[in-house]
């Protein structure tokens, strides 16, 4: 059986093969879907939901749901764009993120999908909750508001046996992601810096060193997210 | 790292086994009243899992705690029913008689008063969950009563009066105060039935191809809510290639107002466990688990041992009931208080000992669920009416229903009517009847099919809203507002789980209704999908702001823009989970109007009128403000 299927993204015809996912498959074509949870090589959970696609009619997330032969993709449309930029505008309310006083900016994913989706005023009203700031640990700095319960750090950082670092705690609102105190102890630099690394806004903070890459030099500055793909 | 002989037992006995983790915390937590740090650390240490992945799981479930609870825990319920039967007035009672609000454990650790979402018991409100055991139409006076009682160091049981509720709610391995209300038998509760018929005698006749056929014939669909159909569900499962098939028998119940499956599991459990074995026949399976929620651990006695009887009769074991290589058998697992684990993804993580969180799908449960197995998921109320369908056959059923939902639906009926209860009626009952049936009078609006379904209501429905609003909508069930009680409980027109609320003229139906329907979503939520973390909360600000008189009419548009984003969510929680405020909307938009400046079209976020009005006074002025 051949592993060659054709897919349709926004009526553009796509040959390309079975197993991948449709952010995958997008990427390989230069098309743009915004992620923010995907993290390549991590186990597949669509929690941001902003890779939002339309298949007949129905939502489903771009990141997690295998391409189909025949699949017919609905992408870059006034309704989806919408609902993705709606859902960066609630990540904003619903945290707390001054990007101005932030060591991620630049780097920041939100930041960069803020931009590119051209959010000025968020439609909700400023929520901001307060959240605790966790500045127990001696590698990094865990900053709550600025959490957007991702779950990268917790799919991508795991010690020698396979443990993880990081975990969810409670549920629906009170949903936090904590660092493990009795892991967090003897933690090396190199997994905190990655642990940085790997979070997409500025939630996990390697301790000391900073702004070792100035404003206006960094990764999104030069190169707006998504920029590389045609759109 | 200490010993911990306890736990260490505990651990042994569920071998060490990870995905058992919510018996592991279920025992500890029975044992020790709370799950500690340092205990975290044990289990951490012999699980070979970080410490943040055992709580992980332990913080998600509502019964379970951290924290030192009290000897005696009271979990009062917090359904809108609850409250329409003077929970306020018992809750009260209880702050008093154990001298702490709710929320907290007294100073003296005797009590644990916690609020808790539905339990099951809609139709014998106020109701509450004293350490493990079921109070129903508690009031002031019988609170004071009990709080005397514990404080004077009475076991729980000694609380309870004599005369238990009806049928097996008296049975010894039972005792509970429950009354099962059944109010009107047809084909499915009727007593015309033996038990295990089918599985003693004409089973053998059959090929499981053959079960699957009349299953499919019959038309069944799954009766928790969704309607999926049965047979084509037991045929995806049954094709599916893996080491193991597995049948799950979902008895989380937590729609709001929903209580159908408390009596079945009560009074027909030999049905329920009959169809997962029929289940298990037809699809080759061989793992049985039924997922009974926390608050129903008042049963678990009873049902273990109707399985050890199925066991000893040999229709549960090696070659049930002779046949040569069936082998099938079930074993009950229960849950800690999460209304998200009715998801049958959800269900499936709890069960392997993970937080509730709904799965990505695909992959479905039929193609990979339980530890990777193919995985069939099937409501109390299917997999008991598959055994009468069995038993009679397809043709039979047939007879009752409408052309496109055939057979009958276990009705929970709650709210202001004379006779609450269970009533089985065939499909195709118009909400006219079943207010008659009930002894409603002076109904403002019924909900059909819990929160998560819809409210409908008179006034704006042939406007330009319809369609465009219909395709977000999709109702799992509605309110139903008097213009509509024509209206049929059907597949193709008010489909339904099995909830009915109904709410008379007196009720205020945004201020008290829908704002407890989206604190239940609040709490419920498992916190995973940005939208439905946040959005309900910020719905419920708005709905606050326009309660308060100071919503304008954007805020109401704004609403129904934001339910949009909500459908972005995995599961049909967080899909549903605006749906109080959107439907009410939708049906009943008046009381909104009612409630908005309808002559302000900005919301300039501050009334400076408002603000100076105690200086004006002082100063004996009129304000003088220009309107914008």
């Amino acid at each position: 059986m051949s592993n060659q299927i054709k897919i349709v993204i926004d009526g553009q015809e796509i040959i390309t093969e079975r197993g991948k996912t449709i952010v995958e498959v997008a990427r390989e074509n230069n098309i743009f879907i915004p992620t923010l949870c995907f993290f390549e090589g991590a186990e597949k959970k669509a929690n941001c939901r902003i890779c939002t696609i339309k298949i007949n009619n129905r939502m489903m997330t771009s990141c997690t749901t295998p391409v189909v032969d025949g699949m017919e993709i609905e992408n870059n449309t006034p309704e989806l764009n919408d609902i993705r930029k709606s859902i960066i505008e609630l990540l904003f309310v619903s945290g707390n993120h001054f990007c101005p006083a932030c060591e991620k900016s630049g780097n920041c994913e939100l930041q960069a999908l803020a931009y590119r989706y051209q959010m000025m005023v968020p439609r909700f009203p400023y929520w901001f909750p307060k959240k605790q700031i966790d500045a127990s640990n001696k590698k990094i700095i865990k900053e709550q508001n600025r959490c957007i319960a991702c779950k990268r750090c917790i799919k991508t950082i795991f010690d020698e046996k396979g443990r993880r670092y990081f975990a969810f705690k409670n549920r629906g609102q009170k949903l936090e992601v904590v660092l493990d105190q009795v892991m967090g102890k003897t933690m090396s630099d190199e997994i905190a810096k990655k642990a940085m690394e790997n979070c997409p806004v500025g939630s996990i903070l390697y301790r000391e060193t900073g702004f070792e890459v100035p404003i206006g030099e960094r990764k999104y500055e030069n190169e707006p997210i998504g920029s590389n793909l045609k759109g | 790292m200490p010993e911990n002989n306890q736990i260490s037992e505990i651990l042994k006995k569920f071998n060490n086994d990870r995905s058992r983790l919510m018996d592991i915390l279920l025992e500890i937590q029975e044992k020790q009243n709370f799950v500690n740090e340092e205990d975290i650390k044990f289990l951490s240490e012999k699980l070979g899992v970080s410490g943040g992945e055992i709580n992980e799981t332990l913080s998600f479930y509502h019964f379970f705690s951290d924290k030192e609870l009290g000897k005696y825990n009271i979990y009062l319920n917090d359904s809108i029913t609850a409250n329409m039967k003077g929970r306020t007035e018992v809750k009260k009672a209880f702050e008093e008689a154990c001298a702490t609000p709710i929320g907290n454990v007294s100073e003296d650790k005797q009590f644990g008063l916690f609020s808790t979402s539905c339990i099951g018991m809609n139709d014998q409100e106020p109701a509450a969950i004293i350490n493990n055991k079921i109070f129903t139409q508690l009031t002031p006076y019988r609170v004071r009563q009990l709080v005397k009682g514990m404080r004077d160091g009475k076991p729980i049981e000694d609380l309870m009066y004599e005369n238990f509720g009806d049928g097996n709610n008296a049975d010894p391995d039972v005792k509970a105060m429950v009354f099962n209300n059944i109010r009107r038998k047809s084909i499915i509760l009727k007593n015309d039935y033996e038990p295990y018929t089918f599985l003693k005698g004409k089973i053998r006749d059959y090929s499981p191809e053959q079960v699957i056929k009349v299953i499919e014939d019959s038309n069944l669909r799954g009766r928790g809510g969704a309607g999926f159909p049965t047979g084509l569900k037991w045929r995806f499962g049954s094709r599916t290639d893996g080491a193991h098939r597995v049948i799950i028998c979902n008895a989380d119940e937590g729609e709001p107002g929903t209580f159908k499956d408390r009596v079945l599991l009560t009074q027909y459990p030999e049905m329920v466990f009959e169809g997962m074995v029929i289940a298990a026949f037809a699809t080759g399976a061989d793992i049985g688990l039924l997922y009974l929620r926390y608050e129903y651990k008042y049963l678990l006695k009873f049902l273990n041992r109707k399985l050890k009887e199925m066991q000893e009769q040999n229709l549960l074991g090696n070659n049930i009931s002779g046949i040569r290589d069936f082998n099938f058998s079930i074993r009950i697992q229960l849950g800690a208080g999460a209304y998200v684990c009715g998801e049958e993804s959800a269900l499936i993580e709890s069960l392997e000992g993970k937080r509730g969180e709904p799965r990505d799908k695909p992959p479905f449960p039929v193609e990979k669920g339980y530890l990777g197995y193919p995985t069939i998921i099937n409501n109390v109320e299917t997999l008991a009416t598959a055994v009468k369908i069995m038993h009679h056959g397809a043709n039979w059923y047939a007879n009752f229903g409408t052309k496109d939902s055939l057979g009958t639906k276990l009705l929970s009926i709650s709210g202001d009517c004379k006779l609450p209860g269970i009533y089985e009626v065939e499909w195709g009952i118009s909400i006219k009847e079943v207010l008659e049936m009930c002894g409603a009078e002076d109904a403002q609006a019924i909900q059909v099919g819990g929160p998560s379904g819809m409210l409908i209501g008179m006034k704006d429905f042939d406007n330009l809203d319809k369609t465009t609003l219909m395709r977000w909508y999709k109702p799992s069930g509605m309110m139903v507002a008097e213009r509509f009680f024509d209206r049929r409980l059907s597949y193709s027109d008010l489909p339904t789980g099995g909830s009915i609320i109904i709410f008379n003229n007196q009720r205020d139906l945004l201020g008290d209704v829908v704002l407890n329907f989206m604190d239940f979503f609040i709490e419920e939520s498992c916190g995973s999908c940005s939208t439905c973390r946040n959005l309900p909360v910020l719905m419920k600000m708005k709905l606050e702001k326009i309660l308060a008189g100071n919503g304008v009419k954007k805020d109401i548009e704004d609403l129904l823009s934001w339910g949009k984003t909500l459908k972005a969510s995995r599961c049909g929680l967080g899909q549903t989970a605006g749906n109080p405020i959107l439907s009410s909307i939708f049906n009943f938009r008046h009381l909104y109007e009612r409630h908005v400046q309808s002559l302000k079209e900005f919301d300039n976020g501050f009334d400076l009128e408002k603000a100076v009005e105690p200086y004006m006074d002082f100063v004996h002025r009129k304000p003088m403000f220009h309107h914008f």
